[in-house]
């Protein structure tokens, strides 16, 4: 009893510790940027210029391109994603169905500056010749429009897509997997083809399914080294998917080491904390959709982020 | 009076893998009675009626031997249509497992997945009849769009049973259908049972023997794999001719 006792207690102060970094991160952030947002207040995220030299800070662009990416490579993940999962989960046979769970494990841990170098030199030279290849009559759409660089929009969204697959359908063939054999069996009972049946998982499955693509949104949103080797860099807020554009982790990874001006560092600052903020909430709502459906499923967690977030340093 | 049988066994044989479950069982079920399956948790009652439907194929290294006819057609025959013979033989299972979604769509999803009604209406009156025949239909009727899941375990249960009745099977197999309800549900479940077996052939596996005694005609008693006994329900718990038999039903082991 006492011993359990003490373990609880331990493990309790743990979890205490890791809400209070949590905290402190955030008040040290708000305490780092409060040059900027008592000079620009909310103009900070409403305005276009960036400009350190002059001093003038508008974020517009960054958050313009951070939600943009994300949602695109959200919208060519997910259908991916959701794909593989499917297949692993219910139709793979069984003796491959392990060494593929293997495969996308290890696709999760590839360090994002490998992705980012793949990008250069395969992703993005492929980009460009598809614009090059594009009509002209196409290219006057502002979806379309913008120089023929490879670099932009296009390249961040695929490239965020293919890192956010392994993740997204690992989770998503978790829940899969936790959904309970009686729903299937109820449904073929009832004169359910085998993909009937898939269709009555994916329905009871569907919170946490939302919750396994919002997850690979919120890395998305963080994801750093790889967008900004391939997204061009240049704070503007256009809707063209070959513009090169920026995101809030590129400008901050850029920048950071030669920010000598406190209000330069505290523009940084403040877009991290929004960043850290956009994160937080998107990752806790997703956990929570998941563990409200499999309270197993974690993804190819921690362990294999850990290498990524080192090359993102 | 001689009946033909619904469902005749013979010479069943079932393996999961290498281990054999089911070894040569040989039984005729007849139409519009209730057969009720005992015997002892892992004797291979639940295989047994599972391969009445088919439902083992979906297990994988599940192999059956020997021959399940109903009505004189092999059930087993490459020839046969699996979807189309589980809408024959409906079942009912253990734990309720209504699907996350309302009273009236767990009802309609057969319906709909077989395309069985052509107007709205039409599958409002069935899902409505199926309701009634399910004796749920009073309980419900005012709140048929919200979640089945806010049903009570006995009402849930119910609610299967309504929704295998939909798609109007010929027999319905039900997999200790009670075990989890409390004993005022269980009444209402055995009530159940007692009102469809004119119209339809009932196995239910049970491994209440006081259940067993009251809801069924005829009573099938298995160990190890084995179908030990099948005689009238009466005759059974009064006279079994095994000895095996009566040493389970006066409770002298399992
Ligand atoms: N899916 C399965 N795979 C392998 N063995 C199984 C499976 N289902 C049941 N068995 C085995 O088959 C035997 C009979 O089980 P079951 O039919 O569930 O018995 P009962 O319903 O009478 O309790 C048991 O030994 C059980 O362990
Ligand atoms: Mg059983």
């Amino acid at each position: 009893m006492r011993g359990d006792l003490g373990f609880r207690v331990g493990t309790g102060l743990f979890g205490l510790v890791l809400i209070a970094i949590v905290v402190a991160i955030g008040f040290e952030l708000t305490r780092e940027s409060m040059p900027t947002i008592q000079k620009f207040g909310l103009n900070f995220w409403r305005t276009q210029t960036w400009d350190p030299v002059a001093g003038d800070f508008g974020a517009l662009p960054f958050i313009w391109g951070t939600i943009y990416s994300s949602i695109l490579a959200l919208l060519l993940a997910a259908p991916i994603a959701l794909g593989i999962a499917i297949f692993t989960a219910e139709l793979c046979p069984e003796p491959i169905q392990r060494p593929l769970i293997f495969l996308t494990e290890l696709l999760a841990s590839i360090p994002s500056i490998v992705y980012g170098l793949w990008g250069i030199f395969v992703l993005v030279p492929a980009v460009r010749a598809l614009e090059e290849w594009a009509p002209p009559v196409l290219r006057q759409l502002p979806l379309f429009s913008g120089p023929r660089l490879g670099v932009g929009m296009l390249s961040a969204g695929l490239i965020l897509a293919i890192m956010v697959i392994p993740f997204t359908s690992s989770v998503a063939r978790e829940v899969l997997k936790s959904v309970p054999a009686a729903q299937r069996e109820g449904a073929y009972a009832l004169g359910a083809t085998r993909f009937e049946a898939i269709r009555a998982a994916l329905f009871y499955a569907r919170t946490g399914i939302v919750g396994a693509v919002m997850l690979g949104f919120g890395r998305a949103l963080g994801e750093t080294m790889a967008v900004t080797m391939v997204i061009g860099n240049q704070p503007t807020v256009t809707a063209s998917i070959f513009a090169p554009q920026y995101t809030m982790a590129a400008v901050i990874a850029n920048e950071f080491t030669e920010a000598a001006d406190p209000l330069h560092l505290s523009a940084l600052v403040e877009i991290g904390l929004v960043l850290f903020a956009m994160t937080l909430i998107v990752n806790v709502l997703s956990r929570l959709l998941i563990w409200s459906m499999a309270p197993g499923a974690q993804g190819p967690g921690v362990d294999a982020a850990a290498p990524a977030k080192l090359a993102a340093t | 009076m001689i009946l033909t049988p619904k469902i005749e066994v013979a010479g069943l044989n079932f393996y999961y893998g290498a281990h054999r479950v089911l070894e040569d069982i040989n039984l005729r079920i007849q139409p519009n009675q209730v057969t009720a399956l005992i015997g002892p948790s892992g004797c291979g009652k639940s295989t047994f009626i599972r391969s009445l439907n088919r439902m083992n194929d979906i297990v994988p290294g599940a192999r059956v031997e020997g021959s399940i006819c109903i009505d004189k057609q092999d059930i087993y025959a490459p020839s046969v249509d699996v979807v189309n013979l589980r809408r024959r033989v409906g079942m009912v299972f253990q734990k309720s497992n209504p699907f996350p979604k309302s009273i009236f769509d767990n009802v309609a999803y057969g319906l709909r997945i077989n395309g069985m009604t052509s107007s709205r209406e039409e599958l409002r009156g069935r899902v409505e009849a199926s309701l009634k025949a399910a004796a749920l239909w009073d309980e419900v009727r005012d709140r048929l769009q919200t979640s089945a899941l806010a049903l009570s375990g006995g009402q849930q249960q119910r609610l299967c049973i309504a929704r295998a009745l939909a798609i109007e099977p010929e027999i319905v197999l039900m997999d200790e259908p009670a075990s989890a309800l409390d004993p005022i549900a269980t009444q209402k479940i055995e009530e159940l049972i007692y009102q469809l077996k004119s119209r339809y052939t009932i196995v239910i596996v049970t491994h209440n023997m006081q259940q067993a005694a009251r809801v069924s005609d005829v009573t099938a008693f298995f160990w190890l794999g084995r179908l030990v006994e099948c005689d009238r329900t009466n005759k059974l718990f009064t006279a079994p001719k095994e000895k095996l038999t009566e040493d389970y039903i006066t409770g002298r082991f399992g």
